[in-house]
């Protein structure tokens, strides 16, 4: 090969830097928090001066952080799976059969997508008012699952498209009626974006802030609404202490899944056989 | 060879006046097709032939527009897929990735209600038939492309279908394993007298399988008939052109006397079968079709013989493929085949040759 000119290296150099500073910015926040949740003193200060672990102490034994977790799963276990199964339901009969509406049904249950989530929030804290829905574990759930849907729909509507419908045919070919099919190939061979979908669902869920703030109340706040209404009276390192454990969760969360189900076909990103 | 059709109600699979469009297009055009107890059926064609739809069409797959399917006498129509007692196999497979090798073959039989224990000795069997003994747990994964596909074809034999259909379970194996494949394929299917529908492209696979094959484009069946009647009787230009190698070539025609046709070429002259000519006035233009083993060379000038130079040439091992220069041909190059390797010291690129054929192996068409 030719000798590569100082221009050429130069270039290749400056490639380098600059996905090297991509990288960094990516982390950067974390970075930061993570350093500020070890800070001995009782602010927000970067970089900490004295280090300590007291601040995890503190986080783990709020009582508001304590329910906020616990509503957390509470509301996030149940709208990601409702949301599981409706969305598979509307993705299957979106992939599978021709209807006169599609497209318009298809826009309806991706809108919230387009629609900020205090719209989202608003409108349920509204409607729930209007119908003296008291506000209770209900409506946070259901808000939810409107918003998560899309993500789930998408998913395993993405896996129905990359699925074979040959395995479907050569099952039926060997006898096995619809519901046979369904339950012993397309379930199974759908699985990991099964899977994916709820994972995804679930962080998103229990990640939610903005419509959350509307629809909960003292009860049923969850964790993001618990670290809001917190960092509103303190201004301690706490709340980075608790975003690290959430940066921790969710990793270990991802890396499990990683582990089981292949990343890339979580994110289907590749195909599933 | 020459046993008679089978009419609609005896066959194993008939397909009567079928047809089928995909939007604008029409796959099959009003197809009738009746396949005999055993017998092993080929449908060939290029892609958008129609050949897989109307495969699909057997399997339950697909719904004619028109017409009707019957298996064993009994029209299909309204049959689902899964009552239909059809073996299929695919052209990836179609493996369960989820499953073993044992559990894919079980699968049929399990939906079917089968005792367990029948199950096991049912699976050993095929699974001896096939000559993967020792394979059950593994994953299609785990296995050759050869293997999988003995999987697949021991899946579809375990429940004793009435039919079993193939679409092109060849095309993803490399050429010495099809060609044992195929003899496998061949030889399991006689022994169990399995009605037997086969899809491909390749004409070559067709040939050398098929009881009766069907050659179709657009949507028709454009001649059905035994391997040796197609090859040597194509019907029409597409079939002759089709199915094997051929070569083409211009000519005239002096007059049909008791079915025999007298076509000049150039300086020579042909008599050939004229049933394909009826109507065909004298000086007429045809179009001759000659098969490349049916073409000789020798020394130019003699008579009865084309002039031609040869242009170049491909060794096969086993034959020499020969490309001349020939006015007489349509495309300007004739294909000779000459069995054998003298050809390559005896007719060095750049010789002039005289080419003679034999009548047998010529088909005339009017010109297109």
């Amino acid at each position: 090969m030719a000798p590569r000119s100082t221009y050429q290296r130069l270039l290749a150099f400056a490639g380098l830097v600059v996905v090297a500073l991509i990288l960094a910015f990516l982390i950067l926040p974390a970075a930061v928090v993570t350093i500020a949740a070890f800070n001995d003193k009782a602010i927000l200060s970067f970089p900490p001066q004295a280090w300590s672990w007291r601040w995890f102490e503190r986080a783990l034994a709020y009582p508001d952080f304590r329910t906020g977790f616990q509503n957390g799963l509470i509301v996030t276990a149940w709208s990601s799976s409702i949301a599981l199964i409706v969305g598979s339901m509307f993705a299957f009969v979106i992939d599978r059969y021709q209807f006169v509406f599609k497209k318009w049904i298809e826009g309806v249950l991706m809108s919230p997508l387009v629609i900020p989530h205090f719209t989202v929030g608003l409108g349920f804290l509204i409607l729930a008012a209007q119908i003296g829905w008291s506000r209770g574990f209900a409506v946070v759930v259901i808000c939810h699952i409107v918003l998560v849907l899309p993500f789930v729909l998408r998913s395993v509507y993405v896996s129905l498209r990359n699925l074979d419908s040959s395995y479907e045919q050569a099952a039926a070919s060997l006898g096995a009626t619809p519901l046979r099919v369904l339950l012993t190939i397309t379930v199974p061979l759908l699985l990991p974006g099964l899977v994916g979908g709820w994972l995804f669902a679930a962080i998103l869920s229990f990640n939610e802030f903005t419509a959350s703030l509307f629809v909960t109340s003292q009860r049923t706040q969850t964790l993001p609404v618990a670290m809001y209404n917190y960092v509103r009276e303190f201004a301690d390192p706490s709340m980075a202490a608790l975003s690290v454990m959430y940066v921790a969760g969710t990793a270990v969360l991802i890396a499990f899944a990683n582990r089981f189900l292949g990343l890339g076909k979580v994110l289907n990103i590749e195909q599933s056989h | 060879m020459t046993e008679p059709a089978p009419t609609t109600s005896d066959a194993a699979v008939a397909f009567d006046g079928v047809t089928r469009n995909f939007a604008e297009v029409r796959a099959l055009d009003n197809v009738s097709l009746a396949i005999s107890r055993g017998e092993f059926m080929t449908l060939l064609g290029p892609s958008g032939c129609g050949k897989t739809t109307l495969l699909r069409l057997a399997a339950g797959f697909l719904a004619p527009d028109s017409g009707s399917v019957a298996i064993n006498g009994k029209c299909v129509n309204d049959v689902p897929t899964y009552k239909r007692e059809i073996g299929m196999m695919f052209q990836n497979y179609a493996l369960f990735p989820h499953m073993s090798v044992a559990d894919n073959i079980a699968y049929g039989l399990k939906t079917r209600r089968v005792p367990r224990h029948e199950i096991r000795k049912r699976v050993a069997e095929a699974l001896v038939l096939v000559k993967l003994t020792g394979m059950d747990e593994r994953k299609p994964r785990q296995l050759s492309g050869g293997q999988q596909q003995r999987v697949a074809l021991a899946r579809a034999l375990v429940i004793n279908p009435t039919v079993l259909l193939l679409d092109e379970p060849f095309s993803a194996l490399d050429k010495n394993l099809r060609a044992s494949m195929q003899i496998e394929l061949r030889d399991i299917q006689r022994k169990l007298e399995l009605t037997t529908i086969f899809v491909t492209h390749d004409q070559s696979e067709a040939l050398s399988l098929s009881d009766r094959m069907a050659v179709m484009s657009e949507g028709k069946i454009r001649q059905l008939g035994a391997p040796l009647e197609i090859y040597r009787k194509p019907r029409d230009r597409f079939v002759a052109s089709f199915v094997g190698d051929t070569n083409c070539l211009r000519g005239e025609l002096i007059g049909i006397a008791s079915g025999e046709a007298v076509i000049a070429l150039g300086e020579t002259q042909i008599k050939v079968g004229g049933e394909r000519l009826a109507g065909a006035l004298p000086s007429a233009k045809v179009d001759l079709f000659v098969r490349p083993e049916r073409l000789r060379i020798g020394a130019p000038g003699a008579s009865g013989t084309m002039a031609g130079r040869i242009a170049g040439l491909t060794y096969h091992g086993g034959h020499v493929d020969l490309q001349i220069a020939c006015r007489a041909c349509r495309d300007g190059l004739l294909l000779v085949r000459a069995a054998g390797d003298n050809a390559i010291t005896d007719w060095p690129p750049g010789s002039d040759v005289g080419i003679s054929m034999d009548a047998e192996g010529c088909v005339a068409f009017p010109a297109a």
